[in-house]
């Protein structure tokens, strides 16, 4: 074998060992990379009120109760809920049926957040497109699918 | 063909005639690219104005990783088939890429702000990005280490592959973890799911910086080649 030979060899041999390591490392510590949980995921690992945690969902349609600076609302991955209240001033990109995580802890059952992040979806269009899709009724295709492709895959009910 | 190529004095000759065209290319694109962007294309339906930011954001994200992974296929070129432009090539892109990396992270936090509520969170992707970043100051640092340039390049070149497992993570992070970050909206199963009118600054201003690039770094490797022929000829005269 060549030097070059042997030097290539050795480089593809070593790049494979520390993809291997990296993805080994990566999946033990799965549970500290992920950035929230599901309320799916709340109700599976009986997190409990002892520990802060972010949990993400969609803003359940309807849910949304202000009374002064106080928000309540809840949680959905579409298959589990969770009731959220918040004191405090609200990113622009929140509304119901959005993706939005929060950070607090869980008191009585109803998850007091000190932290409410609105999550970005990836899709991307003018006003008018938007417009014309409500009208035309193809709006909720568009959502169910993005819900179903995009968003909800990421907020815990396609595992 | 590498072969043909990696020869300094045709390399000199050749890269002479492609430098101007990348900078015209750069500059075209590149006002096109804002042109339509920030004047021409629609707001978003839910960001508003906001969205603009994205023009540039996602461009210097690509070509953060699109850097790291030409530094690391250089590195392993220089080490493997010892090269002569490899060692220069990795070396003249990191800078570029670091750039890229700064510019991507300081243009999410901006719009993070406004959009998600935070200018920072310590979620999958900002977090690979930052170890990025932190990658390129290494590799930086390294290979100005040593007094021999040889001894440096090669400990540069190691670390430049070692952290290529970066890459794949920063990519797949929006997929295998939760994450605040939105997935990718180009490169994605099913087509992209950004308005056309949209997608076509995008790419636009993605051409610009990838032409922005070559001509950045041709111009690099050429002052990288002359200071290595200064440094021959000041050492042939010193010795006699």
């Amino acid at each position: 074998m060549k030097r070059k030979h042997k030097r290539l060899t050795f480089i593809v041999l070593g790049m494979g060992l520390l993809a291997t390591a990296a993805a080994l490392m990566l999946s033990a510590f799965e549970d500290n990379i992920v950035f929230f949980y599901s309320p799916t995921e709340v109700l599976d690992k009986k997190l409990g009120a002892e520990r802060r945690v972010r949990i993400g969902g969609l803003v359940e349609d309807g849910s949304v109760k202000k009374a002064g600076i106080e928000v309540t609302f809840r949680v959905t991955d579409l298959a589990n809920v969770i009731p959220v209240t918040y004191t405090g001033i609200l990113p622009d990109l929140f509304r119901e049926g959005q993706g939005v995580i929060a950070e607090g802890r869980f008191v009585n059952g109803v998850f007091r957040a000190d932290e409410v992040l609105a999550k970005h979806d990836e899709t991307y269009m003018p006003p008018e497109v938007a417009e014309a899709l409500k009208k035309s009724g193809r709006w909720q295709e568009t959502e169910k699918t993005l819900k179903r492709s995009g968003q909800m895959d990421r907020m815990g009910t396609a595992q | 063909m590498i072969q043909r190529f990696a020869n300094p004095n045709r390399f000199m000759r050749l890269s002479a005639a492609v430098v101007p065209w990348m900078a015209g290319a750069t500059v075209i694109l590149g006002a096109a690219g804002l042109y339509l962007g920030l004047f021409q294309a629609p707001a978003d339906y839910q960001q508003g104005e906001s969205v603009r930011i994205m023009y540039v954001h996602v461009p210097a994200a690509w070509m953060a990783l699109f850097c790291y992974t030409s530094m690391a296929a250089a590195s392993a070129t220089a080490l493997i088939w010892k090269h002569p432009l490899a060692d220069l090539a990795a070396r003249s892109t990191a800078p570029i890429g670091i750039c890229f990396t700064f510019l991507a992270l300081i243009t999410g936090s901006l719009w993070g702000k406004p959009m998600w509520g935070t200018w920072w969170v310590w979620d999958a992707r900002l977090t690979s990005v930052l170890v990025l970043f932190f990658l390129y100051l290494g590799y930086m640092a390294l290979v100005n280490a040593f007094d021999d340039p040889a001894r440096g390049a090669k400990a540069a070149a190691v670390l430049a592959l070692v952290g290529f497992v970066n890459v794949p993570i920063i990519k797949f992070s929006v997929d295998w973890w939760n994450s605040l970050h939105q997935p990718a909206s180009v490169l994605k199963l099913g087509g992209p799911s950004i308005h056309p009118s949209m997608l076509a600054p995008l790419l636009l201003m993605a051409l610009a910086f990838t032409t922005y690039y070559f001509w950045v770094l041709l111009v690099r490797l050429r002052a990288e080649i002359l200071s290595t022929k200064i440094r021959a000829v000041r050492l042939r005269q010193v010795h006699g």
